[in-house]
């Protein structure tokens, strides 16, 4: 066990975790932050997406070792009230089904949008094309992204 | 459609308490799926509840399972419309598990909003009925002169009003109205309409709860390592080092394996790799997709249980006709939905708490009470929101495990199954085989077709008692019923059951057979050289609808415009749950790799009640079929399932994605389902698109690389 000290939404944490933790892990039983998903545990799904230090990374192949002294921001932490532009487009286009995949996908967009505030088709196949959704809310998801970009979604 | 009288019948209840508004509740009959139907007792137990408070919000309670069709959102449009509600003041429940208070909760067939509509809509024009008889009588007024809009029911002649909130309490007072007039279609501001998903901001914030995100006082995390041979048995195993693992609390044995409980999901998944199992792998240790294959065509090769006899195609086969044959296979493929199964139980000494996404709650209840000896009154299943289902949360089997574990247990368990639990123990698609022969005539007709259906059942498999004299007619869904007319037709079913778990897959047995007829009814077009829509059209004059659906995927789609070089178009049909879909696919294949561009989809399911969720399960119909069609396939070896995640069972991405053009022809018939009937076309509008771009069939799937 190793004491790691990271910020998480903006707040201090300390975590007394085994370092191989996988992040995904400490933020869901640990922190209690529930909104990011388990899907494949191996870094192949996305639906466990969070940001670190603004990069969009898979917390299930992450380990909390690996965190240490850096600023972790979940989909709680995107807005506290839907107000983040990409979840403004999210509700505009109606995007989730069954809504599992989606702060994954959620989170990788937000990302997109802070390197790329007008993204092309290709731009989204690429930065999203490791997100995966079984419903199949693709179409929406891009949709939304463009809508986002066209309202200044780079926030 | 017109407007229409109904009856009151004994299905509606009103009751009112100080304070509490008006509580109306009314029974729906069961909405069973219709390929797994549990009969259940019909007398008068009122299913969905529709509560008025004073404050006028309007609260529903949804008895079906939300997994991302929108149950929770199209089952209180269909009453707001009624009730004449403000879309704004709709509020939502969800129902748990219940013996028979809601009818049957089991959510699957595509039967949500075809066996909800009629009770729904009466019990909302009763109400609204109500509403105004309550505010005509206040203002001593005829209730001719008073009418109900938004939430609030007016005066015609003074323009005065008072809302639902002010009048709920009066009108629970008020006798059930006998025969509330229904609206007129044209006047409907709700059904119809494009409105967002009630979920859509819990699902857009993390704040959605799935049963995984479940946490109750004292809860342990638990993993559970089961046989990964199909019906192997645990013979000894040693849990010292998993013990000692740290955070480890807990090793207990249930019938299916050993469970590792722990304080924390990683320290349960450590602590289940730290185990020492002996198993006995039993008869099918060296089973393998080879053995299946060759156990079909063996199969293939004995007599079938006749399912459809036309006419008599021996004779016509006999004729001056061109023969075809062809054989076609399907593999078993997974449902992997992006939430692995997963259950919170607790289990106390005489009573029991369960938090699950199930597709069918009731079936769960029923299992517990049983393996508990608890009368059902005891068990209280909570319904949580559904990350995915496709038919595998049909079955309960990891709520099971669930409650076993707590009960060995003593603590209450989150039952975690990783992604390779989800894939390793799937009830899957059926792998089937099909071998066909068709005789078309001089005139480019179909005169005779043979189908040959080897495959298991579900049923069979399941409940072999209940198969008499070979036949499941259920695995023939779309084979023995095809929309066309010929005039010898002969299909037989021969049932072949390898150990490997089947389950219901959206739409079932359609979408194998479906893409075997469609395909192979494009392959007696070519060989007639007639134009493939032209050639189903000739066959549909006894079914209008079907050509409708056809005609208009096919105009939609610029069907007679040329197409630039290496790309080629596809069109396929299907019935199935109680609706009629086209489609056409646009394709292009280089170096082998199938690329679908654009799929076209026209549907008659009676009437699109809930346009936005129709749209997304259109969409989520053709990426599931586009996975399996283009990718999916689970194979067997040394007994178990060789895939275990998406690097070796991968699904459509977002780049693969087609441009998805939906159009509903609204033929005012009996509703029809949308979640499934989409499905069965895909595949075969593509690879039928792939033999107009290439010249080459595609007779077994999954497509794969064509080199």
């Amino acid at each position: 066990m190793a004491l790691i000290t990271l910020t998480v939404n903006g707040t201090n944490q300390s975590v007394d975790a085994n370092p191989e933790t996988p992040l995904l892990w400490v933020l869901r039983d640990i922190l209690g932050l529930t909104g990011t998903k388990y899907g494949c545990g191996i870094g192949v799904c996305g639906s466990c997406t969070v940001h670190i230090d603004g990069e969009a990374q898979r917390s299930c192949a992450t380990p909390i070792g690996s965190c240490d002294g850096k600023s972790v921001t979940t989909i709680e932490g995107l807005s506290s009230d839907l107000s983040h532009p990409v979840q403004k487009a999210w509700l505009e286009v109606d995007v989730p089904q069954c809504g599992y995949c989606q702060s994954g996908i959620i989170m990788s967009a937000a990302a997109l949008l802070k390197q790329k505030q007008k993204p092309t088709d290709a731009d989204i196949d690429t930065a999203l094309s490791a997100n995966l959704c079984r419903c199949g809310t693709y179409n929406r998801v891009r949709k939304a992204i463009h809508v986002a970009a066209a309202k200044g979604g780079a926030q | 459609m017109t407007t229409t009288t109904v009856n009151r019948r004994d299905f509606m209840k009103i009751a009112s308490s100080a304070g509490a508004g008006l509580v109306l509740s009314f029974y729906l009959p069961s909405a069973e799926s219709e390929l797994f139907a549990e009969p259940l007792a019909e007398s008068f137990s009122p299913n969905v509840w529709l509560k008025i408070d004073p404050s006028g919000i309007v609260t529903v309670t949804v008895a079906k399972s939300e997994m991302g069709q929108g149950s929770r959102t199209y089952f209180p449009m269909i009453l707001a419309e009624e009730l004449e509600a403000d879309w704004s003041t709709i509020r939502v429940e969800q129902a748990p598990a219940h013996a028979d208070k809601y009818g049957s909760q089991s959510t699957g067939g595509s039967t949500g909003v075809r066996t909800s509509w009629e009770k729904l809509s009466k019990a909302g024009a009763t109400v609204r009925e109500m509403l105004i008889s309550a505010a005509a009588q206040k203002w001593n007024v005829d209730r001719a002169t008073c009418y109900a809009e938004k939430g609030t029911i007016i005066h015609r002649p003074t323009k005065k009003s008072l809302t639902y909130g002010e009048l709920a309490e009066d009108a629970a007072k008020l006798p059930v109205p006998e025969a509330p007039a229904l609206k007129d279609p044209k006047n409907y501001k709700i059904v119809g309409t494009w409105i967002p998903q009630v979920e859509t901001a819990a699902r857009s914030s993390g704040r959605a709860i799935f049963a995984v995100d479940v946490k109750v006082p004292g809860m342990l995390n638990a993993t559970l390592l089961r046989s990964a041979v199909f019906g192997g048995k645990l013979v000894s195993f040693d849990a010292t080092k998993a013990e000692s693992t740290p955070g480890v609390k807990k090793v207990v044995q249930i019938d299916r394996g050993i469970a590792v409980l722990a304080d924390s999901t990683w320290a349960a998944l450590k602590g289940r790799e730290a185990l020492e199992i002996k198993w006995d792998e039993g008869p099918n240790s060296k089973l393998s997709s080879a053995d299946i294959q060759r156990m079909f065509e063996e199969y293939a090769r004995k007599d079938g249980a006749v399912a459809t006899k036309e006419g008599d195609v021996d004779a016509a086969f006999a004729g001056n006709v061109r023969k075809i044959e062809a054989v076609y296979n399907a593999p078993y493929v997974s449902h992997s939905p992006m939430e692995p199964m997963s259950c919170v139980a607790d289990v106390r000494a005489d009573s029991c708490e369960i938090w699950i996404g199930s597709q069918n709650p009731q079936a769960l209840l029923n299992s517990t009470a049983t393996l508990l000896g608890f009368p059902k009154e005891k068990i209280t299943i909570h319904v949580t929101l559904i990350g995915g289902g496709f038919g595998r949360r049909l079955d309960n089997d990891f709520g099971e495990e669930a409650v076993k574990i707590s009960k060995a247990a003593g603590v209450p368990v989150k039952l975690l199954w990783t992604r390779e639990d989800d894939m390793h123990h799937d009830f899957y698609r059926p792998a089937s085989h099909h071998v066909l022969s068709g005789a078309v005539d001089k005139d480019g007709k179909i005169v005779a077709f043979k189908h040959r259906v080897v495959a298991p059942s579900i049923t069979g498999q399941r409940a072999p008692e209940r198969i008499k004299d070979g036949m499941d007619r259920g695995v023939l869904d779309c084979a023995a019923n095809m929309p066309y007319t010929i005039p010898n037709v002969l299909v037989d079913y021969v049932m072949a059951i390898p150990p490997v778990p089947i389950g219901a897959w959206r739409s079932v047995y359609a979408s194998q057979n479906v893409y075997v007829v469609e395909s192979f009814v494009d392959e007696l077009a070519a060989a007639t050289h007639k134009d493939p829509l032209e050639f189903r059209l000739q066959m549909l004059d006894k079914n209008p609808r079907m050509k409708k659906v056809l005609e208009t995927a096919a105009e939609k789609s610029g069907w007679t415009t040329k197409l630039p070089k290496g790309r080629g178009r596809g069109i396929a049909c299907s019935f199935c749950f109680g609706s009629f879909a086209a489609e056409v696919a646009e394709v292009s294949v280089v170096k082998g790799k199938v690329k679908v561009h654009r799929m076209v989809v026209a549907i008659d399911c009676g009437m699109g009640v809930a346009p936005n969720t129709l749209e997304s399960q259109v969409d989520g119909a053709v990426a599931l079929a586009l996975s399996a069609a283009l990718k999916g396939e689970i194979t067997i070896e040394n007994g178990r399932t060789k895939q275990g995640n998406f690097d070796a069972y991968p699904i459509l991405t977002i780049n693969e994605m087609p441009k998805i053009e939906v159009h509903v022809v609204n033929s005012y018939e009996k509703l029809g389902g949308i979640g499934e009937p989409p499905l069965p076309p895909v595949a075969p509008a593509v690879c039928n698109a792939i033999f107009a771009a290439t010249g080459k069939r595609v007779r077994k799937l999954p497509i794969g690389n064509l080199g």
